[in-house]
């Protein structure tokens, strides 16, 4: 996996609730049996027309914006399926953190899988970083992830919670099957005592 | 021993190890596998030359993008991209030795139907699969979620998963329902309640008279959408009910085993004093049949009551309620019951077990569906098909205009050829209502499948009392 530990870049606003993963990248595209290719998709429905040009007005369209690297969202972000095309799409686009109030489960684990920082934030928090992120290209953040920060462009700083176990893993880019491949003997053990104890499984 | 949950105990019972920061891997006992989450796990196992631990564990079935039209057992029927993926989960499923149901076999149908069908999914047990709605075995008391792609390749490599513990929520529906409200307006009545956030963070329990007079079709229906409230999952405590489903069926124990397993089942239920992080309480009574009128299952509302305006709601959901309307193609303060659909879809896992085909199958006998209705019945199993061929169920939906398809996902997602066209307009029993879900610019209304059929019927939304 790709490490994650500083990152400056330009943030794009998305202020709405509940950008489910139906948006994200929507299904059409979930037919691949690969990884990797899907930026061109993400937010498809959003962001061109049925003929496949451009919607001028959707944020990522905009010049400012198309190389966007961070999202600035509203609440409950990725709701909906488990689809990992979701933050596939988002890192294939070049998005490496999302900036939210709150986040869907299954899609905030994704993230971590995927070398993406998703950042849960009070809406206060969000609500200025969404302030910032509409000045255009201006809107550049800088996220540092080993002292949990991030820097606005007028200089001010916001800190934020990370699991800790979640940050050694992106700080490092570990895998997490060759991490738990380590704990093999403790998986045998518990196969052991659960056959004895639950023999009909 | 200080009290627990349902929750606590299953979690117990399946920690392989635990970190000092709460970090445990979660040993998982049955892994349910499709074919669009799949393929780049099984590909990341080849990569790192890596076995499936634990094949015997692991059961797969293709479903989400598979036609339901006959002739799908010959992949020039399918679509190009879709027979690929079916072709690579046939060559996954052989190469690594998992348990497979192909199309050509009857028991094929959606994964979350197979599994309680097959008797797969069991009390007691950690069940997941590469799809939200995992949640649905949750009615037999399993802890079932559903995870993402990397997620998938990790329980193949491993059996187990990375995981930390959740919060618990209690749902309770106390007392008795109303004639013609069903399991799945409990559930979007529930979403409803707590918002499609309101279990982020939770398991959540259901209990209560009124989820308990529930069969298990019932319950599956419940759990199955306990993920659009945001839940990691939905648990329902096992009884006489559950037991007697699982009974005889392929994959349950039997004999002595079947005695031992009855056993450690039977102390699968929250302990009176356990403690709650968060409860929420409705009143069975107070549930009426409902309907979605916007894009998030949240938005739900009785079928007696008007299209809302955005000025109804605060904060972020104003602007999301406006988008949703515009979307929708509703105006403010029309009667829902009024709303004018085009296509019905009954099916899918929340609403395709053969107790909702019955269900759909009273409303519309001796009926015909209104002109011009675009109206399908996709049963959730080849089993379900054959069952309700059976019963009669099939003539009285073909004789009343509905296609009769083979099993699978269909129009809950759009996947394969079953899609709505844009500004179409759908009485859905599936679980999303998602801009574009259904297919893009198509508008999707959630309900009972009672309510679909009545809908069929009439060409609008319907209560379903009006016409019982
Ligand atoms: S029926 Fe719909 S919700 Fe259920 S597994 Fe298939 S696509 Fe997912």
């Amino acid at each position: 996996m790709d490490k994650f530990e500083k990152l400056t870049g330009v943030a794009a606003p998305m202020p709405m609730i509940n950008v489910d993963t139906d948006m994200i990248i929507p299904k059409q595209f979930l037919k691949t049996i690969k990884r990797s290719g899907l930026g061109v998709n993400l937010f498809d429905e959003m962001r061109f027309d049925d003929d496949g040009n451009e919607i001028p007005d959707f944020v990522l369209n905009q010049p400012a914006y198309r190389n966007a690297e961070i999202l600035v969202a509203g609440d409950n972000f990725g709701c909906g399926s488990s689809r990992e095309h979701a933050p596939w799409a988002i890192k294939d686009f070049g998005i490496r953190c999302v900036i939210a109030p709150s986040f869907a489960d299954i899609f905030f684990n994704n993230c971590f899988k995927n070398g993406i920082l998703p950042i849960v934030l009070p809406q206060e928090d969000v609500d200025k970083l969404m302030d910032d992120a509409q000045r255009g290209s201006n809107a550049v953040l800088t996220i540092d992830l080993e002292n949990q920060t991030i820097s606005g462009p007028d200089g001010g700083e916001i800190a934020f919670e990370v699991d800790a176990f979640r940050k050694h893993c992106l700080l490092n880019g570990l895998d997490d099957i060759g991490l738990t491949l380590e704990k093999a003997g403790a998986i045998q053990s518990f196969e052991t005592k659960a056959a004895q104890e639950r023999p009909w499984v | 021993m200080s009290p627990k949950t349902l929750y606590d105990k299953i979690w117990d019972a399946h920690v392989a190890h635990e970190a000092e920061d709460g970090t445990s891997l979660l040993y998982i006992d049955r892994h349910l596998v499709h074919e669009v989450t799949s393929p780049q796990a099984f590909e990341g196992l080849r990569m790192a030359g890596r076995p499936v631990h634990a094949p015997d564990k692991t059961i797969a079935v293709p479903d989400h993008n598979v036609p339901t039209t006959p002739g799908r057992e010959d992949p020039s029927n399918m679509t190009a991209d879709s027979a690929i993926q079916v072709a690579a989960l046939d060559k996954n499923a052989k190469d690594f030795g998992i348990h497979y149901y192909p199309v050509s076999d009857v028991r094929q149908g959606i994964v979350h139907i197979v599994g309680p069908e097959q008797g797969w999914t069991l009390p007691g047990m950690t069940v997941v699969c590469g799809d939200s709605h995992t949640a649905t075995h949750g009615a037999f008391g399993a802890l079932a979620h559903g995870i993402g792609t990397s997620e998938v390749e990790h329980v193949l490599a491993t059996q187990t998963l990375i995981q930390k513990k959740s919060k618990n929520m209690k749902v309770e529906i106390t007392g008795k329902l109303q004639p013609g409200v069903t399991a799945k307006d409990i559930t979007l009545a529930v979403i409803g309640e707590t918002g499609t956030a309101g279990g982020t963070g939770y398991v959540i329990e259901y209990c209560g008279e009124a989820i308990r007079d529930l069969s298990m079709e019932g319950r599956m229906t419940v759990c199955n959408m306990a993920i659009e409230g945001g839940a990691r999952a939905g648990l329902i405590a096992p009884d006489e009910k559950t037991f007697e489903y699982v009974k005889g069926r392929p994959h349950a124990p039997k004999g002595a085993q079947w005695e031992a397993a009855l056993a450690w089942w039977k102390t699968l239920y929250s302990d009176d004093d356990a403690h709650w992080d968060k409860v929420v309480t409705l009143k069975g009574e107070d549930i009426a049949p409902v309907v979605t009128w916007g894009t998030s299952p949240e938005d739900v509302l009785p079928i007696t009551a008007n299209v809302p305006s955005p000025e109804d709601f605060e904060g972020g959901k104003v602007e999301a309620a406006a988008r949703s309307l515009e979307y929708m193609g509703l105006k403010p303060g029309t009667p829902l019951s009024e709303v004018e659909i085009d296509t019905v879809f009954i099916g899918s896992c929340t609403n395709g077990r053969i107790e909702d085909l019955r269900a759909a199958a009273e409303i519309v006998k001796g009926k015909k569906i209104k002109e011009g209705m675009r109206a399908m019945v996709v049963p959730g199993s080849g089993l379900v098909r054959a069952q309700a061929e059976e019963e009669g169920l099939a003539d009285i939906f073909k004789d009343a205009g509905f296609e009769w398809r083979l099993a699978g996902c269909s129009m809950c997602l759009a996947m394969n050829p079953d899609q709505l066209q844009p500004g179409e307009r759908c009485a859905s029993t599936s679980n999303r209502n998602f801009e574009g879900r259904q297919g893009r610019g198509g508008r999707t209304h959630l309900l009972s499948p009672a309510m679909a059929a009545a809908a069929a019927v009439t060409g609008k939304l319907t209560d379903i009392r009006d016409l019982t």
